[in-house]
């Protein structure tokens, strides 16, 4: 497993896709945080930005997983993989930490800008109000503190696990094909649909049918968040989603050394 | 020329190796297969094939395209499952150890299994950690870097190299560690003359050492190579014999390329009424000036010395003869040729019986 995690790992590297990854993702992350938070003047909000970031990775998170296992196929190097005397369930779990390594790095690297930055912006916006509270002691610095350590520590772990999902997502439909063009693409389109598929709820006029797709719906769960509620069922549900697509990719292929 | 010498050199090796490897033969079973059989769904690829091959023998792989050669060896090396029946490398079960029993195979598949991005080393590398080996790694894969001929490109990247050393990279690759067994399918597609004899070589050194199976389309590969043959068509194992008595069984006519600068008909006719010979056969005029022709004729009898004198008679030079012996290719075709014909004949009878 570690060994498959390494090559993938060091893969994307050395070849173009882990820096155009990284490159895009931490421009529009940080272009959006600015126009969310800093640019907006009194309509800045950080919950505006998390609500959007998620979009971003569906969009984002098939750059990288596109090529996982389409490209072993291309290349017929899955056939020294699966040869190899480690079970596919490991060389799956390999290729998710891979990818997982390289998406989650980036994101708390453009996280830890941004805290950074909004702290300071925070400060000098509401420095007046913090300061009069202060001294009226109503708060201390420590509330102060944890106020922006919840408004940006919750959202964070959600979107974090939420790109785990999206990242197993990724890795299934790359199983399915050996075009890197048809995995990028199906998986962006599936992502949006598993982000979006409660939007058009009030359109339908069936209730079980619009509860359902609130339940499956990755941000009706994730609303919760933005509101600076943990939700531990939500966490649940990222990780599920998680680990029943890796489940599936196992799946398939276990079936085509049968079919 | 050069590689007349080389083939010939070979079959010496070869003579060689097979004095060697007798006491080892028989030894004990590394590879058991019973009553194997693949289908894709109602397609049935593999069709009851059993066959046990012995420490340290080199076995060739024969089909035609699509006989199932590399469902085989894929299922061998455990990359595609069987319906039914059994397979033990070195006394595990396939099925039910399938880590433990993947860890004796090193194989190279059809397509060399290389990573582009990569350098040699680096993949040699991964290759070593994926199959969990126990070794002094340096000093492990600089050994097969030595033994590939590798040395030279090992901190090139793989993309940039040529189908050959690709090839190498892919023979190295299923080294590593140190298998029992190893498998190699089409091993020297892609590589010139020389690389060829070399991987030729090196496969029969490796021989006195591992098991090795091999597949190939190159008739003279398995007999320069091979101990024991397997032809397998249309799923089935059509002869399962050690390389000279396949060649044996065939043999009996002796043939011969000649050119001759003279009238085609009369030369013709002429060839055939001489005593011994079965056939001959005009190829046409290759060179300006003469014909080149094909005579059969009884292994008892050599008619090089009766043909030269009747063509010196006629006054038609011979500018060229050559002896070429029944080869592999004509017991493959005609093994293959039989099997196809009898399932012929087979469908023909259910067909009647049907009819009645």
């Amino acid at each position: 497993m570690f060994a498959v995690f390494k090559r993938d790992l060091v893969s994307y590297f050395t070849t173009p896709i882990g820096y155009v990854f990284m490159a895009i993702f931490l421009a529009i992350n940080g272009g959006l945080f600015s126009l969310m938070t800093l640019q907006a003047g009194s309509q800045s909000s950080i919950t505006g930005y998390f609500s959007m970031v998620t979009i971003i990775l569906a969009i984002v998170i098939p750059v990288l997983t596109m090529k996982s296992f389409s490209e072993e196929k291309k290349q017929k190097t899955e056939q020294l993989l699966l040869t190899s005397p480690v079970s596919i369930g490991k060389i799956v779990a390999g290729k998710f930490l891979s990818i997982y390594t390289i998406f989650s790095g980036t994101f708390i690297f453009g996280t830890l800008f941004n805290f950074t930055v909004y702290h300071e912006f925070a400060d000098s916006l509401y420095l007046w109000v913090v300061e009069d509270a202060k001294r009226a002691g109503a708060i201390t610095k420590w509330d102060v503190f944890s106020h922006y350590a919840l408004s940006i520590i919750g959202p964070t772990i959600a979107v974090l696990l939420i790109g785990a999902a999206f990242v197993a997502i990724g890795i299934f439909i790359s199983s399915l094909t050996e075009n890197q063009i048809v995995s990028l693409v199906g998986s962006i389109a599936i992502l949006l649909c598993f982000m979006f598929i409660a939007s058009f709820n009030n359109l339908i006029p069936f209730a079980p049918v619009r509860e359902l797709l609130e339940w499956l719906s990755v941000y009706s769960r994730y609303a919760n968040f933005l509101y600076g509620i943990f939700d531990p069922a939500a966490i649940v549900y990222y990780a599920s989603i998680c680990f029943v697509f890796l489940f599936l990719t196992v799946r398939v292929y276990e079936k085509r050394r049968w079919a | 020329m050069m590689h007349y010498v080389q083939d010939l050199f070979i079959i010496k090796c070869y003579t060689v190796r097979v004095k060697i490897c007798q006491p080892i033969m028989g030894d004990k079973l590394m590879i058991k297969i019973q009553n194997l059989t693949k289908s894709f769904g109602r397609n049935i690829v593999l069709n009851n094939v059993s066959f046990e091959i012995g420490k340290g023998e080199i076995v060739g792989f024969l089909g035609p395209n699509g006989a199932g050669k590399s469902t085989t060896m894929n299922i061998l090396t455990g990359f595609l499952s069987f319906t039914e029946g059994k397979i033990e490398i070195d006394g595990l079960d396939m099925f039910n150890f399938p880590n433990e029993a993947k860890k004796s195979i090193g194989y190279l598949p059809e397509t060399p299994p290389l990573y582009p991005e990569m350098t040699v080393t680096e993949y040699l590398n991964f290759v070593y950690k994926l199959k969990g080996c126990k070794f002094d790694k340096k000093k492990h894969i600089e050994e097969i870097l030595e033994v590939v001929k590798l040395t030279d490109v090992k901190d090139r990247v793989i993309g940039h190299l040529s189908k050959g050393y690709r090839q190498r990279i892919g023979i190295g690759q299923a080294l590593i560690g140190n298998p029992k067994v190893i498998i190699l399918d089409e091993p020297t597609v892609g590589l010139d003359p020389r690389q060829v004899v070399e991987i030729r070589n090196l496969i029969r050194t490796l021989g006195l050492t591992h098991t090795v199976i091999l597949s190939t389309h190159i008739l003279q590969e398995v007999q320069a190579v091979c101990d024991r043959v397997i032809v397998i068509n249309r799923g089935k194992i059509v002869a399962d014999k050690r390389t000279e008595d396949l060649a044996s069984a065939v043999e009996g006519n002796r043939r011969l390329a000649v050119k001759i600068c003279g009238p085609e008909k009369e030369v013709t006719q002429a060839l055939r009424s001489l005593p011994g010979v079965y056939s001959a056969e005009c190829l046409g005029n290759l060179d300006a000036d003469s014909y080149s022709f094909v005579i059969e004729s009884d292994s008892a009898i050599d008619i090089r010395k009766p043909m030269f004198a009747l063509l010196a008679r006629n006054g038609w030079p011979l500018i060229g003869a050559e002896a070429s012996n029944v080869n592999l290719e004509d017991v493959f075709l005609s093994l293959i040729n039989n099997t196809s014909a009898s399932n012929a004949k087979k469908k023909r009878g259910s067909k009647k019986r049907n009819a009645n």
